[in-house]
């Protein structure tokens, strides 16, 4: 259900399509030492996340392949972006603040947190259908980072 | 009527064709403007606004609206007439009994059943699938029979005989699709052997819309010795089914989509099959008698009805069935295929539209992706201007994978739809195109 008001294009920033069309780090890492794969079964997307971490707990590389609607594909990407070079432990702040924000639990105007750019995906908290899409590629990153499953689903 | 090939102006035709049947039949004709208009305030959901603008509702294949005749005749039975059915001596108890009865019949004659004893009530579609996939399966199939199904199946006719495959040790083996989304008989008639021992296909597909030839198809599966189960989900509520004409063994169809209530389904079975078949579910209202050395079932339909029935559902079917068969079912039919012409005209000339099922015989439903826009976007937006559709793979995954696709969007149509309606589709889709490539 959306709110009245609401825009698609608002959705549908530039910023977003841009990165659906042209996808950062959309590649496969040879040199990963963590995987993953994510899956939404109610729709068919879905994401491998492939991470290169150092000893120190440093993400150096990352990149990722798959299939998905442009705001699970611009997340992914976006995501791959704002995680390289951060610790692990960072970047898993960093998918809870996000899932918080898009969850209507964090409030991105007022409160401290470290989302730069990522906030401009809060549109997507009018349309909680398409809160999953948003966080699959997160979820697997989560789940590639802690190593628990190499497989996750949405549902 | 007469065979003469002489040429002859049509109107003479029917004229002729009036006054030689005994029984004059109304020619028939779609539904006018007016008509419509008159249908769609019989609809209280569709009034409404969405996003700011007035709701088109495009979902029909998932679920269809329900009349206010239907919300009403369920209203006045929990307020006026609500009673247990079959067990108690009470007025409010036996007059239940005798609404629920009734619906049973009224469902007889909508399938044209021999008996009303060959209608079983079931949660659904899904349901009286299970039911005949544990009931008959379990008892019809060995190591080395064949089940046989359509690459068009929804996941509730593949699911099932999976199970019963795996339990029974029997082959599951797929009808291929062709490239238009219609079946391949040639393929299929090759399949055909004395291991064939079910057939359960779908009248028409949920997700492509093409109507299967389900008569002929019986007939050659029938010349095997197979039984023969049709999935009429997609079908019943947009056709006018004859079960008896179509010789089917098994029929089977959800309220909801018929634009009744959740909760409630339809099996029909020959009765000389239900008679051999053991209960699917066990406990109250299917017995005749019980001890605790044994237990005699009940005679179907009662044997396959285990447990307090969807009471008040079942009654709203049979208004809902009243609604339909008071518009009428060949007008619903031709209603729906002059929106299926015309909806398919206007998304056709689309740039970047890949319609995906564009067999000869199809119902209303136009399932396509463009391949600028996935289709959960697609179904975003279209929200956003009041446009309702569905985007996934609509339970088929099996018939997305044959065409290469991860998903469609689908726009299902129903009698109460108008042309203004597909125009608003149209320009929603424009919408699409112009965040997704800046063009217009
Ligand atoms: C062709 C077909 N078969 C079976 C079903 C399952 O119906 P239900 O979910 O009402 O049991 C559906 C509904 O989606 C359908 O379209």
């Amino acid at each position: 259900m959306t709110q009245s008001g609401s825009h698609a294009s608002d959705l549908y920033q530039q910023v977003i399509l841009e990165h659906n069309q042209k996808p950062r780090n959309f590649k496969v890492l040879e040199t990963a030492n963590a995987y993953a794969l994510g899956k939404n079964p109610l729709c068919g997307d879905q994401f491998a996340v492939y991470v290169s971490v150092s000893d120190d707990g440093t993400i150096e590389d990352i990149g990722f392949q798959g299939m998905g609607c442009a705001i699970s594909k611009a997340c992914a990407s976006m995501m791959t972006t704002q995680v390289k070079g951060k610790t692990k432990v960072d970047a898993l702040q960093l998918k809870d603040e996000f899932q918080k924000m898009l969850l209507g639990e964090l409030n991105e105007t007022t409160e401290a947190h470290h989302l730069g750019k990522l906030t401009m995906f809060s549109g997507v908290k009018q349309y909680p259908v398409r809160v999953k899409c948003a966080t699959l590629a997160w979820h697997t990153l989560e789940a590639a980072l802690e190593g628990k499953a190499s497989e996750i689903s949405t549902e | 009527m007469s065979l003469s090939k002489e040429m002859k102006p049509v109107a003479v035709d029917l004229v002729e064709a009036v006054q030689m049947s005994a029984t004059p039949q109304p020619i028939v004709s779609p539904l006018s403007e007016a008509e419509v208009r008159s249908i769609r305030a019989d609809f209280p959901v569709l009034s409404q606004q969405v996003n700011g603008y007035p709701l088109v509702y495009l979902d029909n294949g998932a679920t269809t609206q329900k009349p206010q005749a239907v919300i009403d005749r369920m209203t006045r039975f929990y307020s006026e007439e609500y009673g247990t059915v079959r067990r108690g001596v009470y007025a409010l108890s036996a007059k239940a009994t005798e609404a629920f009865d009734q619906v049973r019949s009224q469902v007889a004659q909508f399938l044209n059943a021999a008996s009303e004893k060959e209608i079983v009530f079931t949660r659904g579609t899904t349901e009286a699938i299970n039911l005949v996939a544990f009931s008959l399966g379990n008892v019809l199939l060995k190591p080395g029979d064949q089940v046989l199904i359509s690459g068009l199946e929804h996941h509730a006719n593949i699911v099932p005989w999976q199970e019963a495959c795996a339990r029974t040790g029997a082959t599951l083996v797929v009808i291929p699709v062709l490239d238009d989304g219609s079946l391949d008989q040639t393929v299929f008639e090759g399949l055909l052997s004395p291991q064939t021992k079910i057939l359960a296909l779908t009248h028409v597909s949920n997700a492509l819309g093409t109507v299967n030839p389900v008569a002929e198809m019986i007939e050659r599966a029938h010349a095997v010795g197979a039984v023969v189960l049709i999935d009429g989900a997609q079908g019943a509520p947009h056709m006018s089914v004859d079960v008896q004409a179509l010789d089917c063994d098994f029929y089977a169809f959800s309220s909801h989509k018929v634009y009744g209530p959740t909760g409630v389904g339809v099996l029909y079975g020959k009765y000389n099959l239900l008679e051999q078949m053991p209960p699917y579910q066990t406990g109250g209202d299917m017995i005749l008698s019980v001890t605790f050395e044994k237990t005699t079932f009940a005679k179907p339909p009662a044997r396959f009805e285990a447990g307090t029935p969807a009471i008040a559902e079942v009654i709203g079917l049979g208004a809902a069935l009243d609604y339909v068969t008071s518009v009428g079912l060949d007008r619903i039919a031709l209603t729906e295929e002059k929106l299926r012409q015309e909806a398919t005209d206007a998304l056709s000339g689309l740039p970047g539209l890949r319609m995906i099922g564009t067999a000869s015989q199809k119902s209303a439903v136009l399932s396509f992706y463009l391949d600028y826009a996935h289709p959960h976007d697609i179904g975003t937006i279209l929200d956003q201007s009041g446009v309702a559709v569905r985007a996934g793979h609509h339970c088929a995954q099996p018939v997305m994978q044959r065409f290469g696709v991860p998903a469609t969007a689908r726009a299902s149509f129903s009698f109460y739809n108008t042309s203004d309606e597909i125009t608003r589709l149209v320009s929603a889709i424009g919408e699409v195109r112009r965040i997704f490539t800046g063009s217009v």
